[in-house]
């Protein structure tokens, strides 16, 4: 038996807090522009700090080490050092699409890993993460510059070789070559000596009229891969003489193993190696991982009592129920999000007033490979670790405070992710590295952790459970002209990185519901911070993935109040706003012209419904089929278009849209995640159920290019499918849902 | 110790007969090709054929491997109709994070040696492996790819 002394998930979650923060301009993390904050703005103070202790780092400006990135074979071989994970976005593709585009490398060859913890990484702004949809956008331009600067390199080192003057040479593909002679140089040849030279400042960037591969619809690098199973996850990674470590977490967050009743018998089964009781977990290392979870599930633990609900811990009688019961009677005074106008003056003299309440529920991330951490202490001292994140050097700091050694010493190896959505950042205990290094501690011997689903579905962080009461006051033509909005909730920006990131009314809490670009005049919008107990997450689209729902939703309640056609008053409302407008009538057009029914169709009436949202940069205006059958929902076309300013890959890009409109399809649908004494009620996919094929819809994007600046893609797509079959569904029932997901209801049409 | 044929190699295997072949193919066999994601026979990531039908291996036991033969996705492209599969894979750009993509080509792969030409309610029928990446069109296009030649 080992006892380890319990880490304390508050102190992780202070540790998220960036120190210092306040003497940096809130400008400078909105540089992506509004309401793209939410990730960009992590941590500008801890992954220097983590910077800091490279050895030789020196002060570096990211993306401009060429070395760092580019390894050249001498067989021509390329290798990319990416600043990103790979995990299905396709940042592998597109990252090799801009370096090889300026390195005049056919990406195709390239082959690209995520890089190790380092100060050259730290490209998005001055830190490093993959997240809200920031990777491409925030890294073009430096990465652009590296492969210019890296070709120069290239040229200079063969003009040496060759003994001409190096604007006598061009490239092709990876050759140096001089016209006059015919001699070719591979990179491949040269590369020792190239990347030896010194990178010269302001290399001119290739005309983007003679692009060859970015904004070309490229081939995923990894598709073939990928179908075959070649492909290595975190959970596939295998280290010689590692043990497979299985847990049991206990059912209410924040309670301790007291006891093991027949920890002896456990010892004594099969495989078994050793037992172990971990903070709010036990743990079975055994020589295989079914071992492993067979024996840590026969263990009888008795837990510590639950105690109250707290920051970190649930309490016994604490339920998702009751929680959205509280946020609704909550009386605590708001922050304003947004004011425009004089909105009491504007309910005062309105014809008519309608109000309503919109709510989501807590949702897992449930991506399909389960979270596993490799841990191994080398001999030199230092620990290794292979596991799933989206952030290296935080991940690192955190593993050296656990392992009780400088960051400096931790290694950290960031396979590609079998799906993350905002999974796989540090969220105190629902990640397994913490697990991994304790046990690799307790037993000498490198362990592998890996979460059973069950496991994960007790620990995953969740997409906050979210409350928003809407009013709006409409004149005698029945047009809006004043709304109000008042949130109660937490969201997860504020709490794990501090107002100075999200601002005094957490933007991750509000994204969604201000900045909406319709002309009504008078606005209020305000958040009242309610904490909650449970790990609140990152879940892909944030605050968009409820909020652009709860509005969406209630633009149509306004239009029906006042009998306007929820598109035609969309279309008023954007008068002043070009790139709305076009994307709005964009999207109209894709659906063959928007007609909201309810129509007959061969299977029963449909109807359709529309919605627009202005997630991370991007734009999207999105409308939805749908007809009842058995008095459930039926999805039939989902049409979007969307506008993320300018691309790199338009095939990976309709492809992410594709993927998104899926995974908020599911949420509206079917997910939802119900805690009930204090207890999670999913367990697995049969109690979570997620979006099967049998309800996918056709799904069909139009991208468009308004070379706005470019915004992000992997999260876009996803909010505005919710409302839009909402919307749909008002228009087949006349019942507006304002509660998600659908599931929970049953329905007639009218 | 129990011997089974996995891609046409007799192995043996020193595991619990309760042990699902999903694990002896990944942690005793090494061959992490084939995924776990739930292990209660509902997501289709561990899918691999036994005796040419696809099967969830997480709820399959050792025990009742016996004589069967095992194809994995390891072995996939040896066959005429799994390589295929994996071509229109690759042609129709169907994986994203990849992670149930083993699973979906075996599936697809009995599919087609069963029926060369099914029909899209075939096709509803024998593709319920779950994709949290939301490929399902992709995968069903690449199916009716294959299928017409
Ligand atoms: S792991 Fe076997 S069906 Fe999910
Ligand atoms: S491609 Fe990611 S789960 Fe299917």
């Amino acid at each position: 038996m080992n006892f380890f002394s319990s880490i304390d998930s508050a102190q992780v979650v202070r540790l998220m807090h960036p120190e210092g923060i306040t003497n940096l301009s809130r400008r400078r993390f909105l540089s992506f522009g509004a309401g793209a904050v939410v990730l960009g703005a992590l941590l500008p103070d801890i992954p220097r700090r983590a910077f800091a202790a490279v050895p030789n780092a020196g002060p570096v400006k990211p993306g401009t080490r060429v070395p760092a990135f580019l390894l050249i074979g001498k067989d021509n071989s390329v290798k990319l050092l990416s600043p990103f994970v790979e995990g299905g976005q396709g940042i592998s593709t597109g990252q090799a699409q801009i370096v090889g585009e300026e390195l005049d490398v056919n990406p195709s060859r390239f082959v690209v890993e995520c890089a190790p913890p380092g100060p050259d990484y730290a490209v998005v702004g001055g830190i490093r993460m993959t997240g809200g949809s920031f990777s491409t956008r925030s890294s073009y331009d430096v990465l652009r510059r590296m492969g210019a600067t890296a070709r120069d390199m290239f040229i200079r080192a063969a003009a040496s070789r060759l003994g001409v003057a190096p604007a006598s040479l061009t490239t092709e593909d990876g050759v140096v070559i001089h016209a006059a002679s015919g001699r070719r140089v591979p990179y491949g040849d040269i590369a020792a000596e190239a990347l030896a030279l010194e990178p010269a400042e302001n290399v001119p960037l290739r005309d983007p009229a003679t692009f060859r591969y970015i904004r070309k619809p490229m081939p995923r690098l990894d598709a073939r891969d990928k179908s075959t199973g070649k492909a290595i996850y975190a959970i596939d990674q295998k280290v010689d003489g590692m043990l497979y470590a299985a847990v049991q977490h206990a059912p209410h967050l924040g309670t301790e193993p007291e006891n093991l009743a027949n920890e002896a018998a456990v010892k004594a089964m099969p495989g078994v190696h050793s037992v172990h009781k971990l903070p709010g977990a036990v743990a079975v290392t055994a020589d295989s991982w079914f071992r492993a979870r067979k024996a840590v599930e026969t263990l009888e633990v008795r837990w510590t009592q639950p105690t109250p609900t707290g920051f970190g811990s649930v309490a016994a009688d604490y339920s998702s129920g009751g929680l959205l019961a509280a946020l609704k009677a909550s009386s605590g005074s708001g922050i304003s999000a947004e004011q425009a106008g004089d909105v009491e003056a504007a309910f005062a003299s309105a014809t008519k007033v309608i109000e309503a309440e919109y709510d989501a529920p807590y949702l897992a991330h449930a991506q399909l490979e389960p979270p596993s951490t490799i841990a191994r202490f080398n001999a030199d001292g230092t620990l290794e670790l292979w596991m799933p994140n989206q952030m290296p050097e935080l991940f690192q700091l955190f593993a050296s405070q656990t392992a009780g050694i400088p960051q400096d010493r931790v290694i950290i190896h960031s396979p590609i992710l079998g799906g993350f959505f905002g999974r796989h950042f540090t969220y105190g205990p629902g990640n397994p590295f913490p697990q991994a290094i304790l046990l690799a501690k307790a037993t000498g011997k490198p362990v592998k952790v890996l979460w059973s689903r069950e496991e994960e579905f007790k620990r995953d962080a969740l997409r906050p459970l979210s409350f928003s009461r809407f009013s709006a006051a409409l004149d005698k033509n029945g047009k809006p002209v004043a709304i109000k909005v008042r949130t109660v909730g937490e969201g997860p920006l504020g709490r794990y990185f501090g107002e100075a990131v999200a601002g005094p009314a957490d933007s991750s809490a509000v994204e969604g519901l201000v900045e909406k670009p319709y002309a009504i005049p008078n606005r209020s919008m305000e958040l009242v911070k309610f904490p909650h107990p449970v790990t609140i997450a990152f879940w892909r689209s944030v605050g968009h993935s409820m909020n652009d729902y709860f509005y969406e939703g209630f633009f149509d309640e306004m239009a029906d109040a006042g009998g306007q056609d929820p598109y035609a008053l969309r279309l008023e409302l954007l008068g002043d706003t070009p790139r709305h407008l076009n994307l709005l009538r964009t999207v109209g057009e894709l659906s063959g012209g928007w007609k909201r029914g309810p129509y007959a169709s061969a299977d029963g009436k449909r109807a359709r419904g529309v919605s627009m949202a202005s997630p991370f940069g991007s734009e999207t205006a999105t409308i939805a089929e749908v007809s009842l059958a058995d008095g459930q929902v039926k999805v039939h076309n989902l049409w979007i278009a969307f506008d993320p300013g300018s691309i790199v890959n338009p095939a990976i890009v309709k492809s992410q849209v594709e993927s998104a409109a899926a995974l908020g399809l599911s949420a509206t649908l079917f997910e939802e995640l119900v805690y009930a004494d204090g207890v999670r009620q999913s367990s697995n996919f049969d109690s979570y159920p997620i979006l099967a094929r049998d309800h996918m819809p056709a799904v069909h994007v139009e991208i468009v290019e308004s070379g706005a600046p470019m915004g992000g893609v992997g999260e876009p797509g996803l909010p505005g499918i919710g409302p839009a079959v909402v919307n749909a569904v008002a228009a087949l029932t006349g019942n507006h849902v304002r509660s998600l997901p659908l599931a929970k209801a049953t329905f007639g049409s009218r | 110790m129990a011997g089974i044929n996995v891609n046409g190699r007799d192995f043996e295997v020193a595991a619990e007969p309760d042990t699902p072949l999903l694990w002896v193919l990944r942690d005793t066999l090494g061959m992490t090709g084939t995924k776990y994601g739930c292990g209660v026979a509902m997501c289709g990531a561990c899918t691999v054929l036994i005796d040419g039908q696809a099967t969830r291996s997480c709820q399959f036991p050792l025990e009742s491997v016996g004589q069967s033969r095992i194809t994995t996705i390891e072995s996939i492209e040896e066959d005429e109709i799994g390589r295929k599969v994996v071509d229109a894979w690759v042609d129709i750009q169907v994986p994203q994070c990849g992670y149930c993509q083993s699973g979906q080509v075996m599936a697809a792969t009995s599919l087609l040696k069963q029926n060369p030409h099914p029909t899209d309610a075939d096709i509803a029928d024998a593709m319920t492996n779950l994709c949290r990446c939301g490929t399902y069109n992709r995968i069903a296009d690449a199916i009716r790819q294959v299928a017409a030649g």
